[in-house]
């Protein structure tokens, strides 16, 4: 159905709502979030910061994991753009079954 | 930390210049996608429409986003280290059943019935004397929940800043007033769902980090001086009976049933997320699938308060001799573990749910006091802009009412003993009238509202009665305390809204039945609540489906944590 509408209408739309996309907002915000976290683990190895932190080095391993987040989300938004669908009847096949 | 346990102001957190650009670099997000959601006037149709055509997930979550603030995570957490383990009731018990309650029996019957909100419900069912009482008490019940919000928020710039608390409220209040007007409410939904992203980022590395420095949930086990906290069941101590036979009694049905499914059925914010979705099948998983991730969250909010409990020292001190402040329990564990860079992170997960929970208490208020009370009842007929120029106004009066009920929550050392107070007083009756009226045709205007003002009377009656819940205001006839009040409370306020409903029926006259089609079960023709967009849909996509899988979920956690 989206189809009946001009394709360059329709992509417009998409690559609208693509910078629009949580997914992106999200895996942008996360990804800086991770890279500046790793870099302040990185350099900021003080006897007194990691005493705090009980001995593990807490930035290093959630701004990996952050930065490891964001790549899946931005991954995902790649791969399964989002579109507008011009219909509203016509309803985005969904992407598969909730993970948790 | 021997600094900072000298200090007599023992609570301080030591924000650097990383931790400040972690905090900035989010309200620029914020604002970014609020700038852009209002400049895009032309667009904006397309923003909208493609929030519509989001997966489920993503209004799942920004179902639950929408309810995991200030308050759930800092009273949770606050629960946790005052109760330890039975909190999860809030959860498991308190919210995930009527969670898929509202999705698999409520959800088909709103969306069908094409009513999209609870005070417009009340107009079309019981006519405007309900409605009337219904919006001035969830106009009141807003502004009190808005001041729970901003004295939490008042509490992190005090810890911040070192500035007395009732200058952090001002401060807090004019920050979130200029939030509001700089557009952070445009993108509500985008801003709920990065928002719940940036807290599971703060939350759960702090949870790990703290489950490490007690050895685990064994060496937690172990520090832990009443078993009875580890465990969920019975929850004598939650509930404040001594029978636990009474505890379950109390934590099933004045907590299960009838707080929650009054709050998570009945509540604009929450319900309109659903009533927003693309189709009939999609309104009903949004709840459901909120479900998901609302039973693990009790992981990163309840046993870093308990853990908080046993390795902060002032908590332990303060546990131990009856006088600890349990709001501040998971920021001192924040000041004790996090460093610069995460500490950043954390203090921005909070700011973040604090300013987006007062900003949509705030904004709840203005739309329900401009068009339901003030344009239906006070000054009719004027153009939309008069209507838009009251919102204005309210938005400063709200955001002042709420410095002034910032200073009630103030005097509660557990806020969570406090907000379920509130829940007992507006949700439980009007989950009592709301269900009466929607299965039995013959209840009239009439005991709409004579039912909800019982029903709340007797709520208030019963916490004036019991032994804390007003402070010194309470007399103690009744000899309950802590959360057993706002459970005994919406019990008999749900008990009570029934039998007056019920009398007061019999005396007057119904509506005709012509004006009940599509707002009483009976009454509506089953073919409403099939919608066609559903019939393309896989099977794993059926509601039913998912939300026994749910509820299969969190009876395996009850089993294991019990």
């Amino acid at each position: 159905m989206s189809a009946d509408k001009t394709s360059t209408g329709g992509r417009e739309a998409g690559q609208r709502s693509g910078a629009f996309d949580v997914r992106i907002v999200i895996g942008v915000l996360l990804g800086i979030y991770g890279i500046v976290l790793v870099v302040t683990g990185l350099v900021d190895t003080s006897e007194a910061e990691l005493a705090k932190s009980d001995g593990m080095n807490i930035n290093l391993w959630a701004g990996a994991g952050m930065v490891v987040a964001a790549l899946v989300f931005i991954v995902w938004a790649r791969l399964r753009p989002l579109l507008i669908p011009v219909d509203y009847a016509r309803d985005e096949p969904e992407s598969g079954p909730p993970t948790h | 930390m021997l600094a900072a346990a000298a200090a007599d102001s023992s609570l301080r957190l030591d924000a650097s210049g990383v931790d400040y650009a972690l905090i900035a670099l989010y309200f620029v997000f914020v604002l970014g996608i609020g700038y852009m959601a209002r400049r895009a006037i032309s667009n904006s149709l397309d923003f909208f429409l493609s929030g519509r055509s989001l997966p489920a997930w993503i209004t799942g979550i920004a179902f639950i986003s929408a309810n995991l603030g200030a308050i759930e995570i800092m009273g949770m957490s606050a629960n946790g280290a005052q109760y330890g383990m039975p909190t999860v009731h809030y959860f498991w018990v308190g919210a995930i059943p009527a969670m898929l309650f509202l999705g698999v029996v409520m959800m088909p019957f709103y969306y069908g019935s094409k009513v999209r909100s609870v005070p417009e419900f009340m107009l079309r069912r019981f006519g405007p004397p309900a409605h009337l009482v219904n919006a001035i008490s969830f106009a009141v019940a807003q502004i009190l929940i808005a001041g729970i919000n901003l004295f939490l928020l008042a509490t992190i710039v005090n810890v911040m800043l070192g500035w007395p608390i009732p200058v952090s409220v001002v401060v807090a209040a004019v920050i979130v007033l200029s939030y509001i007007t700089l557009g952070g409410l445009s993108a509500a939904i985008y801003n709920e769902v990065l928002q719940f992203f940036v807290i599971v980022a703060a939350l759960l590395p702090l949870t790990l980090l703290a489950l490490h420095r007690v050895g685990g949930w064994q060496g937690l086990s172990e520090r832990i001086s009443d078993p009875e906290q580890m465990t969920a069941w019975p929850g004598n101590e939650l509930a404040g009976f001594d029978s636990s036979i009474l505890s379950v009694i109390g934590i099933v049905f004045g907590l299960g049933f009838v707080l929650s499914f009054g709050y998570w059925t009945t509540n604009f914010v929450e319900v309109q997320r659903a009533m927003a979705s693309k189709s009939m099948n999609a309104s009903r998983r949004t709840p459901i699938i909120g479900a998901f991730p609302k039973m693990f969250v009790p992981f990163i909010v309840i046993i870093p308060g308990m853990i908080a409990a046993v390795i902060v020292p002032e908590l332990r001190q303060g546990k131990a001799d009856g006088t600890a402040d349990y709001n501040n329990a998971l920021l001192y564990l924040i000041n004790d573990l996090l460093p610069t860079g995460m500490l950043g992170v954390a203090i921005t997960g909070l700011l973040a749910s604090f300013m987006a929970g007062m900003a949509a208490n705030v904004s709840a208020f203005n739309t329900v006091f401009s068009y339901d009370i003030w344009q239906d009842y006070i000054v009719k007929d004027r153009p939309d802009g008069y209507y838009l120029g009251v919102g204005r106004i309210m938005t400063v009066v709200a955001t002042v009412g709420a410095i002034g009920t910032a200073f009630i929550a103030s005097q509660y050392s557990n806020l969570m003993d406090y907000l379920q107070q509130l829940f007992s007083f507006f949700n439980a009756p009007l989950f009592a009238t709301f269900i009466l009226g929607m299965f039995w045709k013959r209840m009239t205007p009439t005991a709409g509202w004579v039912g909800l003002v019982a029903g709340t009377a007797t709520a208030v009656t019963v916490a004036f009665l019991s032994e804390d819940a007003f402070g010194s205001f309470s007399v103690g006839v009744l000899p309950l305390s802590g959360q057993g009040v706002s459970f005994v409370g919406a019990g008999a306020a749900f008990v009570v809204d029934i039998l007056v409903s019920y009398f007061v029926t019999l005396a007057t006259r119904p509506k005709p039945e012509s004006q009940l089609v599509g707002l009483v079960y009976s009454l509506t023709p089953k073919e409403s609540f099939h919608d066609p967009r559903d019939d393309r849909e896989s099977w794993y996509q059926r509601p039913t489906l998912l939300a026994g899988i749910a509820l299969a979920m969190v009876i395996v956690l009850n089993f294991m944590f019990g």
